[in-house]
């Protein structure tokens, strides 16, 4: 699972108010590598939450993400380059998603992170 | 990609081996699903560099297709642990990366403005009524561009008014009208093959919706 999903991803439980973003718990990080394509990084910068991938990645051990950011970092190649990786190359392959506001664990096994409710949560 | 090519690739796809009656899982067939994700692409340029949800992704033929024609991101859902496991392999065969996540669409936490495009075969609601508009309800909360679906010919009317009036979608066409072939999959189909009218339908979410759910 990429850190694209995770960052549109939240927990439904009944009662929960927010249950974005779900805190990440690591096992097995696998990387693959995808084609650089700067104009959709431009497009999803506005749609990201940036707080919410930052601390995604740093739970995945890439820390290269800066906390801050602003507009004028899209001309930087750079800063383009380390977005493409944690946003598309960084895949979370076994461990769990944790909601935030009930820490209900929903496990990520082969890189599919099971969010199905039991009865009572819904 | 031609028609030709997309429709050949998806014919290739492993599909359903035991399909789950009470999920109306019904393969996608390569006909329709190609046609759908071509037409998505070509017609309106809803496919290449976006972000596509396949809701109810099944064998994952609706996002593979969307994959092929140069979807950025594209995120297969379904409820079933063992479609999933199919679809990613077949995702894996034709060297795809695609994300796939267990849920059920009725009661999935998403935040909305990322996915562009919704594309989806849902069930019918022929065996749980209303599954096909519940579906339909959540796709036009996600999508910021636009939802291909597939509904059958016999409740045009009711999609429409349902699309338009319960769920703001600001426009709701049918793009053509396509055979659906549902070979006797279940014991309870007494016909070796049936054909179902189905609509394509294109709908396009109220700007400033897709806030998510």
């Amino acid at each position: 699972m990429r850190l694209l999903t995770h960052n549109m991803l939240s927990s439904n439980i009944k009662g929960v108010t927010s249950g974005f973003p779900l805190r990440l718990e690591v096992e097995k990080v696998v990387e693959k590598q995808v084609d650089f394509n700067a104009d959709f990084l431009n497009n999803m910068f506005v749609k990201i939450e940036w707080k919410a991938l930052v601390d995604a990645s740093r739970a995945m051990g890439y820390a290269d993400l800066p906390d801050q950011t602003e507009p004028s970092m899209l001309d930087s190649d750079e800063f383009l380059k380390k977005f493409h990786h944690a946003l598309l190359e960084l895949h979370l392959e076994e461990g769990a998603l944790i909601c935030p506001e009930t820490g209900r664990r929903f496990p990520v096994n082969k890189g599919i992170p099971n969010m199905l409710l039991h009865e009572d949560e819904v | 990609m031609k028609l030709k090519q997309l429709e050949s690739l998806l014919g290739d796809l492993q599909q359903f081996e035991n399909p789950k009656v009470e999920l109306e899982q019904y393969p996608t067939g390569p006909h329709i699903a190609s046609r759908m994700l071509y037409t998505a692409e070509n017609s309106f340029g809803d496919v290449s560099n976006k972000v596509v949800a396949d809701f109810g992704c099944g064998c994952g033929t609706l996002g593979v297709a969307a994959a092929l024609l140069g979807a950025e991101h594209v995120v297969g859902l379904d409820i079933d642990s063992q479609s999933l496991d199919i679809a990613s392999q077949n995702a894996e065969d034709l060297e795809l990366d695609i994300n796939f996540v267990q849920c059920d669409i009725r009661n999935l936490g998403w935040r909305g403005q990322v996915v562009d495009t919704v594309v989806m075969n849902p069930p019918f609601g022929t065996r749980k009524k209303g599954a096909d508009m519940d579906f339909l309800s959540v796709a036009l909360k996600i999508a910021s561009q636009a939802v291909y679906s597939l509904h059958k010919t016999t409740t045009r009317d009711h999609v429409k008014r349902a699309a338009l009036r319960d769920f703001n979608a600001s426009s709701a066409e049918v793009l053509c009208e396509l055979r659906y072939d549902v070979r006797q999959l279940y014991k309870f189909h007494k016909k070796k093959e049936v054909d179902i009218a189905v609509d394509l339908w294109r709908f396009v979410p109220q700007k400033g919706q897709g806030k998510g759910i």
